[in-house]
């Protein structure tokens, strides 16, 4: 049975039926995994692998490994720490708010970016708790226990600590929402299954047998954490760029911060979602519910958070000129003109010009276009946070102490080392989860149509 | 009590002859047990009378056990149990207390009405559900009678129902 409108495109293309969804996603589930899947997870453990001998080092010498000094005591760790919780910004943007806003297309690809959320937030969570130095000593002093000296509490005026609490509220509600939705679809897989995997599914689905009295507090269940999520997920970029706009540090001390964050983490979200995407559909054959329509929906939306990144980008040197605050002036002309000029206008190409090529339709509908573009936008989101980051830092208020950081292979190995946790992760979850919410392409293959084809 | 064991089930292939038949068997004096399905479908509970969820109100309650607990934390531990000047500010800095508050509150509203989700419909993961049919899950709605709960009604009565409203097929089910 297959939609057609004289309105709008269909959402899953092929003439679909109820039974066929459930074949094909299941199938990757159910297949033995195939030769290219088993390359991209040895290519992702060996990444892991070699990335963890840099972690081993930092944590058995200590920070010292890294590159850092006295005058710039942050740089590639909370770069890396911004980008990757940018990152999980989409995912739970695409099921939360696209669901409020009761846009369809969300179906087929929020499992896949909700997952990649929440595995880009433990990659987020690595850089500071290996930055405490003793993470075995130091984590729990994050949280609000009396410490061993008395009653000392942590600092509730301190926007880091703020983000202890954003990110792990961020981390678990993305979890059970992820989850909540994975139930129904763990059932499908159980009532296909004999054997082991009926048993461990079966425990997955948590007995899951589609009652309407369930389906409808399920949805209820849905909606409401839909709309707690949705202010949960711009508060947790609005409190990371708390954690440099509340400091006194030319160049950070902006009131622009909170909005051209979140924009700057939905835009690096929705790239690293399409990098993702356009290789599921491909290597798992779902190019009838990952259609050109979703990755056009999605470069729009690039579109338009690079737009707003990039006038965020010109009103900082705007205020910084019209202030007449001299060391503000000093950060900006720094940025542009400085020892890191080069980073910042990698950042300016790849997040303000090359986003408006997807105004053209054959570059938003072209795979190869979107692909290579996503990369761009990733890269220049990394760049983003490593100039704001460094270039405000290593100049700072006493020309004596003027400095540049420059990275150690323990700083790289690091990064690599999130790297290889992510998409060893991911593959994880392409090969033992169904990638697209079945229940939800369903309960959508019907309903958007004015007349129905069998 | 003891658990009903013989059903009549009607197996319909679309949500829409799904939702009539459920008006009409219902208009002709059976009472359905539940229908399963593989997906939401829109209107379903209306249909089968059920009233609102009030997960929404649990959600509600949750979140302002979050808010409360969060402040009630903050200032005790803040302004009482260890006052600290911190940045030139007041002890009970209120708004330095915002974001942790929004978080909990968040935080206790969600995980609470997933908890109340979880227990309200039996979810958990050694729960052994009934499966009526397989292909509940996959591509079919199943509506299921339950025979005793229809005593004063012929078997012979209730599939001939079922079948006028639209069922592709109706079978008999039994569970141990």
């Amino acid at each position: 049975m297959q939609v057609t409108s004289s309105v709008r495109q269909p959402l899953v293309t092929g003439g679909k039926t109820y039974h066929d969804v459930t074949h094909d996603i299941s199938r990757q589930v159910e297949g033995k995994p195939s030769l290219l899947w088993f390359l991209a997870f040895l290519t992702a453990a060996g990444v892991l692998a070699l990335g963890a001998i840099a972690l081993v080092a930092t944590l058995w010498e200590g920070i010292g490994m890294w590159g850092l000094n006295k005058t710039v005591g942050w740089a590639w760790d909370i770069t890396n720490f911004v980008w990757w919780v940018g990152i999980g910004h989409a995912g739970t943007l695409i099921s939360a708010v696209l669901l409020l806003f009761r846009q369809k297309w969300r179906t087929s690809i929020n499992r896949a970016a909700e997952a990649m959320t929440i595995f880009a937030v433990i990659c987020a969570a690595q850089f500071p708790i290996i930055h405490m130095g003793r993470p075995w000593l130091g984590a729990y002093w994050a949280l609000p226990l009396p410490n061993t000296f008395g009653s000392l509490w942590v600092n509730f005026n301190s926007p880091l600590l703020w983000d202890v609490f954003a990110i792990s509220t961020y981390f678990s509600v993305s979890l059970v929402f992820w989850y909540i939705g994975l139930i129904p679809d763990f059932a499908t897989i159980r009532d296909r299954a004999t054997g082991l995997r009926k048993t461990i599914y079966g425990a997955l689905s948590f007995g899951w047998d589609g009652a309407a009295k369930t389906w409808m507090r399920y949805e209820s269940v849905s909606l409401i954490l839909a709309g707690l999520a949705t202010p949960l997920v711009l508060s947790v970029h609005t409190i990371v760029s708390f954690d440099f706009a509340t400091s006194v540090i030319p160049g950070w001390h902006t009131t622009i911060f909170p909005p051209y964050f979140v924009a700057g983490a939905i835009f690096s979200g929705f790239a690293m979602v399409l990098t993702l995407m356009i290789i599921t559909r491909k290597v798992f054959k779902l190019e009838d519910y990952i259609t050109i329509g979703h990755i056009e929906l999605m470069n729009i939306v690039i579109i338009i958070t690079g737009s707003i990144v990039g006038i965020a980008y010109i009103t900082e040197f705007f205020i910084a000129w019209y202030s007449g605050v001299e060391a503000e002036q000093y950060a900006f002309i720094n940025r542009a003109t400085g020892p890191y000029w080069w980073a910042y206008w990698s950042m300016m190409t790849c997040n303000v010009i090359s986003p408006q090529l997807f105004w053209f339709k054959k570059i938003r509908t072209s795979i190869v276009a979107t692909f290579l573009l996503s990369l761009v936008v990733n890269i220049g989101m990394w760049f983003e946070r490593f100039v704001i980051i460094v270039t405000s830092l290593h100049r700072d208020f006493l020309p004596s102490s003027w400095a540049m950081f420059y990275p150690t292979w323990a700083d790289v190995g690091v990064y690599l080392f999130t790297f290889g946790l992510f998409f060893t992760l991911f593959f994880l979850f392409a090969k033992f989860f169904p990638v697209i919410n079945m229940a939800e392409v369903k309960s959508v293959l019907k309903s958007s149509s004015e007349k129905v084809e069998k | 009590m003891e658990r009903d064991t013989h059903f009549v089930l009607g197996v319909y292939d679309d949500e829409d002859v799904l939702l009539h038949a459920v008006e009409k068997v219902r208009g002709s004096g059976v009472k359905i047990h539940e229908v399963y399905s593989p997906y939401p479908v829109h209107g379903l509970e209306h249909v089968l009378g059920y009233k609102r969820s009030r997960l929404p109100i649990a959600a509600f309650l949750f979140g302002m056990l979050g808010t409360s607990l969060a402040l009630t934390m903050q200032f005790y531990m803040m302004k009482f149990d260890w006052p600290m000047i911190i940045g030139g500010k007041d002890y009970a800095a209120f708004p330095d207390f915002i974001p942790v508050t929004f978080e909990m509150t968040v935080l206790l509203a969600a995980f609470g009405m997933v908890g109340v989700f979880m227990v309200s419909s039996n979810l958990k993961p050694w729960a052994q559900p009934r499966i009526f049919d397989e292909r509940s899950t996959d591509d079919k709605h199943i509506m299921a009678v339950d025979i005793a709960n229809n005593g004063s009604m012929d078997l012979a009565k209730i599939k001939e129902i079922l079948k006028s409203s639209g069922a592709s097929e109706v079978n008999e089910k039994s569970f141990e």
